[in-house]
């Protein structure tokens, strides 16, 4: 089993006391930030990239899965203590675990979703290692055409699952295409939409974007809605601990949730919704208390986390193996790996073993330490929730422009982030999803490259695209993953394209 | 349903939001014109083949959201109010325009009071000084711990 080995070679290098320090303070890091209101692991991933600016690659990246990992932990405590999920993928978490806390089991609650999240995060690492390989072989027989039909599948399911309409996602991509065609063309030495201004002809920065996006965007649009209910934290009462009742109740669910949300996460689709929405509606029906669900059932919170975990697991299956990010936190890890002039993809497995597998040791140790951090801690964390909002997100901002000064100090990038957060504000405002402009921006260029190559090798013959049988394949499902949802729901309701009640 | 006021307010907004995607299209297909003076060499597309594709689809959307918008079908604008908004625009405005002389304590500071001003909380007399302390901390932090460069102005300069 080479995977084997080379996932002992990678913990030799997890478990080098610096490493296991960076991991530690990735994972306290992240964790402290995801847990605040409203951020999410984007966000909190995005905010604290300048952190892992000066280290080296390794101790970087495993610094990164830390954060990373910590970020999805401390948002799905927000999510059932405030019903703020700071992400779609959480909603569903949000929903039993909110009602749970309420009921005054907020303890169990916060703890089914820790220990599934540890099952399922150390199951889908698993999965990960074992797959990872064989998808690289895979991949190593990929041209060009081939990895440009996969990225329009990206765009395809990528659209169609963020946000509930097609037409919507679809237009916040398509924005997020026409930012990443700003600055230098690098195939031809043009530059492109950079309006005689120096200063674009690098391009828009994919973590500024990001920041201004998720967190200016995210704060004026909180900020002009003060008046909009204001949330309130449950109290946890009563025992931290789950009764061998709840356990009972609970191991199944994990299993199912890791079950769906691996193999979808894995996918190069995207889409960490659809399998806590499948979970949670698998859990619904299996369940011996159906009288709870809607009342705060810890299935419903133990499997669709599960399901969230797995699913993060999962998109660094195509992140490392094919270079191609499915979630808009994927696309900011991808900038943070081109920081240091990583590529990932089949050649990075070949070219950095030991900096590959590493990093997916560091997430079976980030994995631990969360699970022994944050069961004791959970009343520290629930404290940093009751930031009054003032300082909150007061606090957000000077972290988000100390982050885009610290990865480029000019007043350019400040003014850049002060636009684009006016965008993402507008966007939210009119109800567009934010994470398909994310990927769209750092996607478009390397589809177009991937493109540009494919016709230069077959000598502009466009019908390379559909002759490659790789290629033909991933196109149709491609096409199908748009048309299809919008065929369902035409024939269901009988209303028109774009509309939705 | 209504025609109240709200109801067309809402449309409307839709309607700005469908036609500002056909500018932005527009600008696209702009530049994608000014590169075709650009003579490219050797097999294959040239850089204007994207931006042309990419304008296109935007124009497209443009125009599928602007059917919905006037059909009056478009998703409910979230109300908001541009009191609290424009006092964190505010600030980040006040931030940049501070940076290079008065440093990054003191411009971040302003960006925190300003902000906290917009959530409801003030004196700005006194969240300014603890936004501009806690920023300075931060300086220090991750200019010496770090390593990172950011803009020193005369309260940096003490360090």
């Amino acid at each position: 089993m080479d995977a084997f080995v080379s996932l002992a070679g990678g913990l030799a290098v997890a478990l080098q006391p610096t490493n296991l320090l960076f991991c530690l303070i990735g994972v306290t890091l992240g964790t402290a930030v995801g847990v605040l209101p409203g951020i999410g692991p984007a966000l909190t991933v995005a905010l604290l990239l300048p952190v892992t600016f000066k280290l080296d690659p390794a101790g970087s990246l495993i610094m990164f899965a830390g954060i990373y990992y910590g970020g999805m932990y401390g948002g799905s405590t927000s999510s059932i203590l405030l019903n703020t999920p700071g992400e779609s993928s959480s909603i569903v978490t949000a929903l039993e675990g909110n009602l749970m806390a309420r009921a005054g089991r907020g303890g169990p609650a916060l703890a089914t979703a820790a220990i599934g999240s540890f099952v399922a995060g150390a199951i889908a690492t698993l999965g990960l290692a074992l797959l990872a390989p064989y998808v690289v072989s895979v991949a190593l027989a990929f041209w060009p055409a081939d990895y440009f039909s996969l990225m329009i599948l990206a765009f395809a399911t990528v659209s169609a699952a963020f946000g509930d309409s097609a037409l919507r996602g679809l237009t916040s991509l398509f924005l997020g295409l026409a930012l990443g065609l700003v600055g230098i063309d690098l195939m031809s030495g043009q530059a492109r939409l950079d309006f005689g201004v120096p200063d674009l002809l690098d391009g828009v920065e994919v973590t500024t974007a990001a920041v201004a996006l998720f967190a200016i965007g995210e704060t004026l649009f909180v900020v002009s809605r003060k008046g909009a209910a204001d949330e309130t934290i449950e109290p946890i009462k009563g025992s931290l601990w789950m009764t061998r009742e709840d356990w009972k109740r609970s191991w199944k669910p994990w299993l199912r949730g890791t079950a769906f949300g691996f193999p979808i996460g894995a996918m190069p689709a995207g889409g960490a919704e659809i399998p806590t929405f499948l979970s949670y509606a698998t859990e619904r029906r299996l369940t011996k208390h159906p009288e709870e669900f809607g009342k705060g059932a810890i299935e419903g919170v133990a499997g669709p986390e599960a399901a969230n975990n797995a699913s993060a697991a999962g998109t660094l299956v195509p992140l490392l193996t094919l270079g191609l990010p499915t979630s808009a936190t994927a696309a900011i890890m991808l900038a943070g790996f081109q920081q240091y002039g990583l590529n990932p993809g089949p050649l990075l497995f070949a070219a950095k073993p030991n900096l590959v597998w590493g990093l997916i040791a560091s997430l079976f140790v980030a994995n631990a330490l969360l699970l022994i951090l944050n069961l004791p801690l959970i009343g520290l964390w629930v404290r940093l929730l009751s930031i009054p909002r003032p300082w909150l997100y007061g606090g957000i901002l000077v972290f988000a422009t100390l982050g885009t000064l610290g990865a480029n100090p000019s007043l350019f990038e400040l003014g850049s982030l002060l636009a684009l957060g006016l965008l993402g504000f507008g966007l939210r405002v009119f109800g567009y999803p934010i994470a398909p402009v994310v990927i769209g921006l750092i996607l478009g260029p390397m589809a177009e490259v991937q493109l540009r190559r494919a016709l230069a090798i077959s000598q502009n013959d466009w019908t390379v695209l559909i002759t490659s049988p790789i290629s033909a394949v991933l196109l149709t499902i491609a096409a199908l993953a748009v048309i299809l949802p919008i065929v369902l729901k035409t024939r269901e309701k009988g209303i028109v394209f774009g509309e939705d009640d | 349903m209504s025609a109240s006021r709200e109801g067309s307010g809402r449309k409307l907004g839709a309607i700005v939001v469908a036609l500002a995607l056909i500018a932005v299209a527009g600008i696209v297909a702009a530049d994608a014109i000014r590169l075709g003076a650009v003579r490219t060499f050797g097999p294959g597309i040239g850089p204007r083949a994207f931006p042309w594709a990419i304008a296109i689809g935007l124009a497209l959307l443009g125009l599928a959201n602007l059917v919905v918008a006037l059909r009056g079908k478009a998703v409910e604008a979230a109300p908001v109010e541009m009191g609290p908004a424009l006092w964190v625009i505010g600030g980040l405005v006040g931030q940049i325009v501070l940076l290079s002389f008065a440093g990054f304590s003191i411009a971040t500071g302003v960006l925190f009071g300003m902000t906290a001003r917009g959530f409801g909380r003030g004196p700005l007399w006194l969240t300014i000084p603890i936004g501009a302390a806690l920023s300075f901390v931060l300086y220090v932090i991750f200019t010496k711990a770090l390593a990172l460069t950011l803009p020193a102005g005369p309260l940096e300069k003490l360090v």
